[in-house]
């Protein structure tokens, strides 16, 4: 294949994924919401997972974005250094975000700061927003697509901890976020904390966290101990669905981590909403790809 | 059996229900969110709509021109009413609105504007946009389309629109504030226990 034919498919191919992961919840968030909506007893709550249930089967039949809230779209990419289009990945993903605002339809929702106006594209400067960790000796390349929308994007914190604060400290940021703003931001949520050393590399962290699955774990037992509790601590609040009260508050805790430096404990939290939309995939050298978060992915 | 709300509201209508009441709208239902708010009170700007007795919807919806040119609304949830806590006391005053729907809680000042000219904040559950958008029947106009696609004022016609759970009711009381108070005393003994385990600073 030609390089010009090459950069079109996989505009194409892009444009598709990022449309279809606004209007389908991956398998994992899917699979968590059914499990929360079993456990709930509270009247309210039922009633909102009752619509939430009923929303995305209409999302899927209609073929329209279910939320409307289709974000600011980022991409996390974890590409592979021989990947035959990785100078052209950049120009490839905004072409992406401009066929799947036309094509989903997506909300036009990049605003040019100073400027102050829509610039009714869905793209503006530095948007779509791009990520980039390289794989030295790899060939393929691995997106993960996220929708951020508004709602969820509002309670995103980070903060500067002195060393005497300690997990403690981290574990009282976490708390006061979700119960401060996680209300309004859509529970049940799925919540990232970064644990790094300054301002900016927990706040990358946090949200590299609600790219991880929900239900997995941190390799480090310690960090792994501390999603565990602050899942059930935040569930023990009972936060319910949309902050009216029941039996669970978020869907998990993602922990991702660094070294620090030893005069400081760097901690951030990004939230992701119920509607929690994001998607991976990984596209080979000769260009074929494989949908890794979404089950029974059609084009 | 469903409680319903028709447009033009009056008081009576609203008197009785209290916070956590779940209803529906029948009639008219305008989108109206951060700009609009900031025009009609900070800018001084005439509305371009009439709200007496109306109902208003914190949202920015994805909305498709048709090729006749009319529109079809497509996606639309509610977003975050804390952010027109600023304005909405005096948008209620202003304005005669009655039906305020929302995601999420809203404040003091909201309470107060509710309380004193009968009004009430209601929660549609949030991300359910196309849930939202099929009760929407037709969209019957839109103004102050310089703002662009989210911010556009869109008058739509609604049946049945909801469940709307109120959430700031005309006596003022407050269901998300009322559970964020609960929350915040839960969460100290639970901290409490979780900071036993976690000193892995030795």
């Amino acid at each position: 294949m030609d390089k010009t034919a090459a950069v079109a498919d996989l505009t194409n191919l892009m444009s598709k994924f990022t449309s279809y992961i606004g209007k389908r919840l991956p398998t994992d968030v899917s699979e968590k919401l059914g499990e929360l909506r079993e456990q709930e007893v509270n009247f309210l709550a039922k009633e909102v997972y009752e619509s939430m249930r009923q929303n995305q089967e209409a999302a899927d039949k209609l073929d329209r974005p279910s939320c409307q809230d289709t974000g600011v779209i980022q991409y996390f990419l974890t590409a592979g250094a021989n990947f035959p289009l990785l100078g052209e990945l950049e120009s490839i993903l905004e072409g992406a975000t401009l066929g799947a605002t036309k094509e989903g339809p997506l909300r036009h929702n990049a605003v040019e700061t100073f400027v102050e106006k829509n610039t009714g594209t869905n793209t503006g400067s530095k948007i779509p927003w791009l990520d980039w960790e390289i794989v030295p000796g790899s060939d393929s390349v691995t997106i993960d697509v996220y929708m951020a929308g508004g709602g969820c994007t509002l309670p995103g914190k980070a903060t500067v901890l002195m060393p005497g604060q300690g997990y403690e400290g981290v574990a009282e940021f976490v708390f006061d976020v979700i119960t401060s703003r996680g209300v309004n931001a859509c529970p049940p949520l799925l919540v990232g904390v970064g644990v790094s050393t300054s301002a900016e590399t927990a706040a990358r962290l946090s949200k590299k966290a609600i790219l991880r699955p929900v239900n997995t774990r941190h390799s480090n037992d310690n960090a792994a101990l501390m999603e565990e509790l602050l899942t059930e601590g935040l569930n023990e609040l009972g936060l319910g669905p949309q902050g009216l009260t029941g039996n669970n508050s978020v869907m998990g805790v993602n922990i991702e981590s660094s070294a620090r430096h030893p005069s400081t404990i760097g901690v951030a939290v990004s939230t992701g909403c119920w509607a929690h939309r994001r998607g991976q995939i990984k596209i080979n050298a000769d260009m074929s790809y494989e949908v890794i978060s979404h089950k029974g992915f059609k084009l | 059996m469903k409680k319903i709300l028709t447009t033009p509201i009056k008081d009576e209508d609203l008197e009785s229900l209290n916070i956590g009441d779940v209803v529906y709208l029948t009639g008219t239902l305008v989108t109206c969110r951060d700009v609009a708010h900031r025009r009609l009170i900070e800018l001084g700007r005439e509305l371009p709509v009439n709200l007496e007795g109306g109902a208003i919807f914190h949202a920015g919806p994805i909305v498709r021109q048709k090729e006749n040119g009319e529109y079809e609304m497509v996606s639309i949830g509610p977003t975050t009413s804390m952010r027109m806590e600023k304005f909405e006391k005096e948008f209620i005053q202003r304005t005669g609105v009655k039906l305020i729907v929302g995601k999420g809680g809203m404040g003091p000042e909201t309470q107060e504007g509710c309380k004193e000219n009968k009004a009430v904040h209601a929660i549609f559950p949030g991300g359910c946009a196309v849930l939202a958008a099929t009760q929407v029947e037709k969209i019957e106009g839109a103004e102050w389309k310089d703002l662009g696609m989210p911010e556009t004022l869109w008058i739509n016609r609604v049946k049945e629109f909801g469940p709307l759970i109120i959430s700031i009711d005309t006596k003022g009381k407050n269901l998300i504030e009322e559970n964020k108070a609960v929350f915040n005393e839960k969460k100290k003994p639970i901290l409490e226990r979780i900071n036993q385990k976690i000193r892995f600073i030795k």
